[in-house]
């Protein structure tokens, strides 16, 4: 131990009560699937947590088929005030249940209890209890008078926040009057099966929402459904690009939330214990598994050896390790493949020349574990300046002028997030007009609320979400 | 004595100069009834890229006006097609055989719709963006924002009123425009671009190309340098596998429309080309 010694402080898991399998959420009721089941696992120990249905096309056919009588003979003829009244109950099941929501994800995905508790979770309470309050004023959204709602939407949602995607894709579909049909990811389908239950508890009308587990192939028919009105997805910008197509001509509403590589600027100006927070906050939060995570550091030149240090030994007081201790800061990385992954970049990056780093940690022998890393003297060709490692892995670069930083921070296809360190307001706004992201956190990083949009320029897809402007992805104007 | 008459050479309009089509092409344009019109060029690949790359150059200047600069420029534009509405309605009537009076509506609506969409300018920034109420100490500011550069297709069956309705509201937020113009009726995108050149509009914001668009449109829908591909006027083409090739590189596309409704003036048509961005920004704790 190099900072402080800690006593192990687990979460228990007796406050969860799995089943050691789990159906298809189908027409209000778990049912069995077409395909072979799987088993889900703790990224931390590698054992298996339950085992999950896999649904096939027919199992794709019977939801979008539920979903579709759901929409056409219940949902689409309730009122806004009757539909804000489930999403409301909805929130209040998720604080009711928040404390064994954050166990089983922080199980199934690896990430640290303090940040399923207290980011995760709570976020998705507050995502139904404010798109709840949506449903009864959806004339004020933005879209004019008598706003229509789209029909049957498919979402397919990634493995990073498993169950705060759910939140972001059925908040806004079932406020706008949406029935919905959501995959969520093949590496951590628990909470999506526990938010099925909370569904049955709020009394949810049957067929409003369906949930099917299942890995790409599930997926895949799911937006392909020929009786499916609107995609939403967010993961990598390669599934994006494939979804873009397959859809195109079909007249389905698409929204994308993809990959990105984001500049996290640091100015000479900046309060730099503020902005070292904000960087490990920006790439090590969620072991860096985070789409908008910060993982080009731009410092200014003349404070680059000053922030690096500072960093390093800020580095060496984190905590990697059991994802249920509640001291733990950095959890486990959520699969072998994305492991794999890390590593791969990570070698590439040795390879190009640049200087790797990390704190002297111990991991565990069980599960997928790989320390927080730093890269020095990058350069913005190298594949780690350019690639998403989507991992706990920090590029630095230095920049000399804003304009230098700017261009640099813009030198990328993706556009999801970028962040500003300086306490010159007027830099600060300066800044943020030039750079082609869609969420730009100043002297912060890494925060989200429901009322709040989100999404990118560029090839980190389009639409949003959260905010009214999130409603728009899942409502037309009437004409 | 009568005068011979001087009849117009048609060329493209790229980053505010008028060169002909660097692969020498021309094409036909003639009357419904075959009687011929002009020799419009018939522009390649090579001359979509080089739009391309025009239209890229007047991006930071466009989208970093100031938005009342940019709303009279706009307006500039309909001033200035006013003073020539006796050459359009004839280039109208001549193109697309119609009465002197459907031609003079259609200049009508044409300097209308520029006047409208010249005055959101300065208003579509508070219509389509809000701040936002966080849980926690930030400022907190939604705004749209140009896309960039915008691909567009323009309406076939109309020769002015289609075209500007394309073009126009890609312009407000700040986007700069390449637009292959109807390949029946391109003599009055010609006569437009000549109106756009003398408005103050900075050279490369408006790009006009005429020719095939089934020769053109998959290469700007390919190009990575095109942020958004607007098919409003692409319903002959295989659009389908125009928005396949946009997948590419994720462009924002607008479908075709067919009609007289087609690109109906709307605040939609100005948002589909714009990004949303959120900045967060604390604020002390006292």
């Amino acid at each position: 131990m190099s900072f402080l010694e800690y006593a192990p402080a687990p979460e228990s898991t007796a406050i969860l009560n799995l089943k050691p399998e789990y159906g298809l959420f189908i027409g209000g009721e778990f049912v069995a699937g077409g395909g072979e089941s799987f088993s889900t696992i703790s990224p931390a120990t590698e054992k298996p947590i339950a085992r999950i249905a896999n649904a096939d096309s027919g199992d794709v056919d019977r939801a979008v088929a539920a979903a579709r009588r759901a929409y056409d003979k219940t949902w689409s003829k309730l009122s806004g005030r009757d539909r804000g009244k489930y999403l409301f109950r909805i929130a209040r099941l998720v604080q009711e249940r928040a404390r064994e929501l954050a166990v089983a994800e922080s199980l199934d995905n690896g990430k640290p209890i303090k940040e399923s508790r207290d980011v995760d979770v709570p976020l998705v309470a507050a995502w139904f209890f404010y798109y709840a309050g949506w449903a009864d004023k959806l004339d004020h959204a933005g879209l004019g008078a008598n706003p229509r709602s789209l029909g049957v939407a498919a979402q397919v949602i990634p493995w990073n926040f498993p169950l705060l995607m759910l939140a972001w894709k059925i908040a806004p579909a079932l406020a706008a009057g949406n029935t919905v049909v959501l995959k969520p990811a093949e590496q951590t389908p628990l909470t999506a099966l526990l938010f099925a239950e909370i569904l049955q508890q709020a009394d949810l009308p049957a067929g409003v929402v369906n949930i099917l587990t299942g890995a790409g192939d599930t997926g895949r028919a799911l937006v392909n459904h020929p009786d499916v009105n609107k995609v939403a997805f967010t993961g990598s910008t390669s599934v994006g690009r494939e979804i873009a197509r397959s859809t195109a001509g079909s007249g389905k509403k698409l929204t994308l939330e993809l990959g990105g590589k984001a500049a996290n600027i640091v100015f000479d100006d900046a309060p730099i214990d503020q902005a070292v927070e904000g960087i490990v906050n920006g790439i090590f939060f969620n072991q860096g598994h985070v789409c908008c995570a910060g993982s080009r550091l731009l410092v200014q030149e003349n404070v680059h050896d000053e922030v690096v240090e500072r960093l390093k030994s800020r580095l060496s007081t984190l905590r990697v390790g059991d994802p249920l201790d509640k001291n733990t800061d950095v959890g486990a990385i959520n699969s072998a493949e994305q492991l794999a992954r890390i590593r791969e970049l990570s070698a590439v990056g040795e390879d190009e020349g640049a200087e790797r780093w990390s704190p002297a940690c111990e991991l565990p022998a069980e599960g997928f574990w790989f320390a927080p890393t730093i890269f020095t003297n990058v350069s913005t060709s190298h594949r780690i300046a350019r690639e998403e490692i989507f991992g706990p892995v920090l590029s630095v670069l230095t920049f000399r002028t804003p304009a230098e930083a700017i261009a640099k921070a813009n030198n990328t296809p993706y556009g999801l997030s970028a962040g500003i360190w300086s306490d010159k307001g007027s830099k600060v706004l300066a800044v943020a007009d030039k750079l082609r992201a869609g969420v730009i956190w100043a002297n912060t990083f890494n925060r989200f609320d429901p009322a709040s949009p989100f999404g990118g320029f560029k090839e980190s897809g389009y639409g949003r979400e959260g905010g009214r402007h999130g409603l728009a992805a899942y409502l037309k104007g009437s004409k | 004595m009568s005068h011979v008459s001087v009849p117009k050479t048609y060329k493209l309009f790229i980053g505010g100069a008028f060169p002909r089509s660097e692969s020498g092409r021309v094409y036909e344009v003639t009357t419904p009834k075959g009687v011929f019109l002009a020799n419009a060029a018939q522009a390649s690949r090579k001359d979509a890229r080089d739009a391309v790359v025009a239209a890229r150059a007047a991006v930071s200047g466009w989208a970093g006006a100031t938005a009342y600069n940019r709303g009279q420029v706009l307006y500039r534009v309909a001033e200035v097609l006013e003073g020539r509405r006796a050459q359009f309605e004839d280039e109208i009537v001549r193109q697309e055989g119609v009465s002197a009076s459907a031609a003079r509506a259609q200049v009508d609506e044409a300097i209308d719709r520029w006047v409208w969409y010249a005055g959101w300018t300065d208003k579509y920034t508070q219509v389509g963006g809000n701040a936002n109420p966080v849980s926690g100490p930030y400022f907190n500011l939604s705004v749209p924002e140009p896309t960039g550069v915008v691909a567009v297709v323009a309406p076939q069956d109309s020769s002015l009123l289609g075209l500007v309705s394309a073009i126009a509201p890609a312009l407000v937020p700040g986007n700069t425009v390449v637009v292959i113009a109807s390949e029946a009726y391109p003599l009055s995108a010609i006569t437009l671009a000549e109106v756009l050149a003398t408005s103050d509009l900075p050279k490369g914001v408006v790009n006009v190309l005429t020719g095939s668009a089934a020769e053109m449109a998959p290469w700007l829908a390919a190009h990575a340098d095109v942020n958004a591909l607007d098919l409003v006027g692409a319903s002959a083409l295989d659009w389908v596998d125009l928005e396949i090739e946009a997948a590419q590189t994720l462009k924002r596309v607008l479908p075709p429309e067919e009609g007289p409704d087609a690109a109906a003036p709307a605040l939609a048509r100005i948002t589909a080309f714009t990004e949303l961005k959120t900045v967060w920004h604390t604020k002390s704790l006292l």
